[in-house]
Formats: C-alpha cells, sequence, structure tokens
C-alpha cells in the first residue's frame, strides 16, 4: 500500500454529538492506524464515552463521519451524497467496530462460552459446533479455560470483563473500542483485565481505549489522548503526554492525577 | 332452607362434563391468545411506526371493551358481513383475541423491561434487531413475564362463564341447564362455584409449580 492510498483502520472526521442543548463533542477528527494502541484519558464528563459510543454509532452522531478500513459507518451512498444507514445495515456495518463496556453487559442467561458463541453462530454464521470451538480458543486467550460453563454471575467482574473481550475479540472485528473497561471492578481485579488488553495490545489488536489507569496508559499506548469539553486537547506518545505535555489543560489533568489517584481533575480554567 | 342432595348427586357427573369442555376451551383459547399476543407484543417492538399504532388501537379497543360485547361482536355481528363460526368456536375466538390484548401488553413490557446494555451489547456484536429481540431480550423477558401471563390465562378461564350467554354447553350452561329442568338454582350455583374455585385453585397451584421451575437468570 502506497503513502498516497493509506487508508487509517479508523477515521473519525468531524464528530460532533449534542444531547438537546449540550454539546458533548466538538468537531473531534481521530486517525487510528492498524494495529496501534490509542488511550483516551479526561475528567469523567469530556467526552471519551461519547465518542466510543459515536464511532460504535451506539449513539448517532449530530455530525461528521465515521469510516473503517476506509468503509463508511452509518450512512450509504446515494445519488449525489449520502443517507443514513438503516438499523439493518448499520448492523451489518457495526461488524467490524467491538466494543467492551464498562459495565460488561454479559448476557445472563447464557454461559461464558455461549456468551461468545452466540456471535459467531447467528452473525458469523458458523455451525454451532465450529462456534463453540473458537469461543473456547479465544476465552483461553483470555485465560478463562477453566471457566466456560459458568453464568455470568458465577463469575468475578475481572472474569466477566474478559468473558466480555473475549466476545469482542471473536467477531474479529477491525478495531476494539473499550470504554472504561476496568472502572466498574474492585481494585484487585483490574489488574487481571488490564493484562489480558496489554496481551492482547501487544498481539497487534486496533483498540481505543478510555481508561482512568495512567500507568496502564503509559505502558501500553502507542498513543494518548487528552479530552477535555469534547474536543481532543492533545496527543502524542505517552513519553510526550506524560513527560512534557505541552497544553496547561493537559498539565493541570495530570499534576492532580499524580496527586491523588481518585480525585476528579480540577476544571477551572 | 335444606339442600336437595339428590340433585346434587346428579348434577356432580354433569358438571364434570361441562368442566371438561370448560377446559378444553380454556386450552385451545389459551394456546391461541398466547400466539396471537406474542406475536402482536413483538410487532409493536418493531420500529415500523404504522404497525406499533395499529397494534396499540387494538389493545385499547379490547382492554377498553367488556368481553361479553366482544363475545357477542364476534357471534351475532360478524355473521351479518358473511364471517360465521359456531358457538364454540365464536366463543374461543373472542376470548383468545381479548386474552391477546393483554398477553401482548405483557410481552411489550417484559422485553422493553431487560437492562438497556443488554440491547447495547448484542448490538455491538453486529446482531439484527430480530436477532436482538429472539436470543437475547426474550429469553430474559420469559421468567419476570410468567408471573402476569399465567394470571391472564387463569382469568381467561374464569371468563369462559361468559360464554354460556352463547348456549356453549361449557360448566356453566350445564348448571344453567340443571337449573331449568328442577328449579334449584342455590344447589347448583353453589355447586358451581366449588368447580370453579377447584379449577382455578388447581391452576394457579400448577403455574406457581411452572414458574418455580423456571431459573433464575
Amino acid at each position: 500500500m502506497t503513502a498516497e492510498t493509506f487508508v487509517p483502520a479508523l477515521r473519525v472526521e468531524g464528530l460532533t454529538k449534542t444531547f438537546g442543548t449540550k454539546t458533548v463533542l466538538r468537531d473531534v477528527d481521530l486517525d487510528v492506524r492498524s494495529g496501534e494502541t490509542v488511550v483516551v484519558i479526561g475528567a469523567s464528563g469530556s467526552g471519551k464515552t461519547t465518542l466510543l459510543r459515536c464511532v460504535s454509532h451506539l449513539e448517532l452522531p449530530t455530525a461528521g463521519t465515521v469510516d473503517v478500513d476506509g468503509r463508511p459507518i452509518g450512512r450509504v451512498p446515494v445519488a449525489g451524497g449520502w443517507k443514513n444507514s438503516s438499523e439493518r445495515q448499520l448492523a451489518i456495518q457495526r461488524r467490524c467496530i467491538g466494543f467492551v463496556f464498562q459495565r460488561f453487559n454479559l448476557f445472563p442467561h447464557l454461559t461464558a462460552l455461549d456468551n461468545v458463541a452466540i456471535g459467531l453462530r447467528k452473525v458469523r454464521g458458523f455451525s454451532a459446533r465450529e462456534a463453540r470451538a473458537r469461543a473456547a480458543e479465544h476465552l483461553s486467550k483470555v485465560f478463562l479455560s477453566d471457566h466456560v460453563a459458568k453464568r455470568p454471575h458465577e463469575l468475578s467482574g475481572g472474569q466477566q470483563q474478559r468473558v466480555a473481550i473475549a466476545r469482542a475479540i471473536a467477531m474479529e472485528p477491525t478495531i476494539i473500542l473499550f470504554d472504561e473497561p476496568t472502572s466498574a471492578l474492585d481494585p484487585e481485579l483490574v489488574r487481571e483485565v488490564l493484562d489480558a488488553i496489554r496481551l492482547l495490545a501487544t498481539g497487534g489488536m486496533t483498540s481505543v481505549i478510555v481508561t482512568h489507569e495512567m500507568s496502564f496508559a503509559r505502558q501500553v499506548a502507542n498513543r494518548v489522548i487528552y479530552m477535555d469539553e469534547g474536543v481532543i486537547v492533545e496527543q502524542g506518545t505517552p513519553a510526550e503526554l506524560f513527560g512534557a505535555p505541552r497544553e496547561p489543560r493537559t498539565r493541570r489533568f495530570l499534576e492532580h492525577f499524580t496527586i491523588s489517584n481518585t480525585g476528579r481533575p480540577n476544571e477551572q480554567h | 332452607m335444606s339442600i336437595d342432595w339428590n340433585i346434587v348427586q346428579t348434577a356432580i357427573p354433569l358438571l364434570a362434563r361441562g368442566t371438561v369442555v370448560t377446559l378444553q376451551i380454556s386450552l385451545v383459547a389459551g394456546v391461541l391468545a398466547c400466539i396471537i399476543g406474542f406475536a402482536l407484543g413483538l410487532a409493536s417492538l418493531s420500529n415500523f411506526r404504522p404497525l406499533r399504532w395499529i397494534i396499540s388501537a387494538y389493545v385499547d379497543f379490547v382492554r377498553g371493551t367488556p368481553l361479553l360485547i366482544q363475545v357477542f361482536l364476534v357471534f351475532f355481528a360478524l355473521p351479518v358481513i358473511g364471517i360465521r363460526f359456531d358457538e364454540i368456536w365464536a366463543g374461543i375466538i373472542a376470548l383468545a383475541f381479548n386474552t391477546s390484548a393483554y398477553i401482548a401488553e405483557t410481552v411489550r413490557g417484559g422485553v422493553g423491561s431487560v437492562e438497556r446494555g443488554q440491547t447495547e451489547a448484542a448490538k455491538s456484536i453486529g446482531m439484527f434487531r430480530w436477532q436482538i429481540l429472539s436470543y437475547i431480550l426474550l429469553p430474559q423477558a420469559l421468567r419476570p413475564m410468567l408471573p402476569p401471563l399465567t394470571n391472564e390465562l387463569i382469568s381467561m378461564t374464569k371468563n369462559t362463564s361468559l360464554l354460556s350467554v352463547i348456549s356453549v354447553y361449557e360448566l356453566t350452561r350445564a348448571g344453567q341447564a340443571i337449573i331449568s329442568v328442577h328449579f334449584v338454582p342455590f344447589e347448583i350455583y353453589l355447586l358451581l362455584a366449588l368447580y370453579y374455585y377447584a379449577l382455578i385453585k388447581a391452576l394457579s397451584y400448577f403455574s406457581r409449580w411452572i414458574e418455580s421451575r423456571m431459573p433464575a437468570l
């Protein structure tokens, strides 16, 4: 592929989202290369989660475009322009985007194995047998081979989140979006989930990860993005952003973080 | 006032036969009501607006009019426009459509009560709306839907007594037939009440038993 025809795994252009009169995302542009791990940090209410939800079109953007591997998400070409995808078209377009939720959202009526297998079967069309074999393989990648037959309520939060990760990677999406994957976990369970994500990231998975785990961001990210008030304030390598932030807002946010890991960052200007 | 035990003895087997008809009607109407009710309930969750309006108008009409009038509509009014049923089928159809409206609401409410994150997770793996409904939402909604559902079916069974007015020979009608010959309303209506009570009790025990066997999520 030559430089001129380079197509990013994810291209976001002019993404804007308003809820009523409140603008949560303002004209956000973002490219993610294949294999890249992008970590998004920022205070709560800065628009990080909305960014991910708009990329996957779980929330429909007010304006802007999203393309994965050069293929449009949420819109289809018509004579002389674009129109919004139908629900059915969107379901198909969305298959190249994986999503890991803060609260896991596992299917409580299914075992861990079937949580992973159901998409392989019903969406990707594998036979029941093949779907289960693949699901077992993906569960082993997140170290859950011993728990395949358990229902979500029999698993710890960390295990549930790892099942959710296996469910997402099993669909072999182009990119996976992680929405604060460890925020709902007890502190002692955070590590196992981050380890699983780290392993997948080093294995070449393309991902955008919203997190408050700064040391994890530092280790795993190829690029860190700092968001505030619905815009990308600053981005760079972990060394650049954590070591020498250019923007005062970024500096204030990070300072606050090193002082207290739990407090809400200062938002005065 | 003394009870005529001879009449009671004569009545018991006759009423038993009526009970069998009541059960048969309830079973057929119940199955039909579930099929129609689930279909309507699921259709009312579609995002095709005209369909939702039609169903909600239907449910509104059924819930806003007496069952007795609906029975008359099916048995006396429909033949005028050329749709004719015998009294048993008219009764079954009226009951089934009446109950289906309530079941449709139960289904809609049950599916709607499943947490939003479930739909989002299913969307995130690329499922179509109908797949989300049938593989994710409905299985989770069945458990909370069961008590209201069995209640609807049990009250439908009680309502079969209304079919006596269109000469369906079910339990109530069987009793009335005895009364009209022997004029013993006290004994027979008391017996009828007991028969219905036993029937309904048995059905509610049965449905509690089913509920207890449903695995909790």
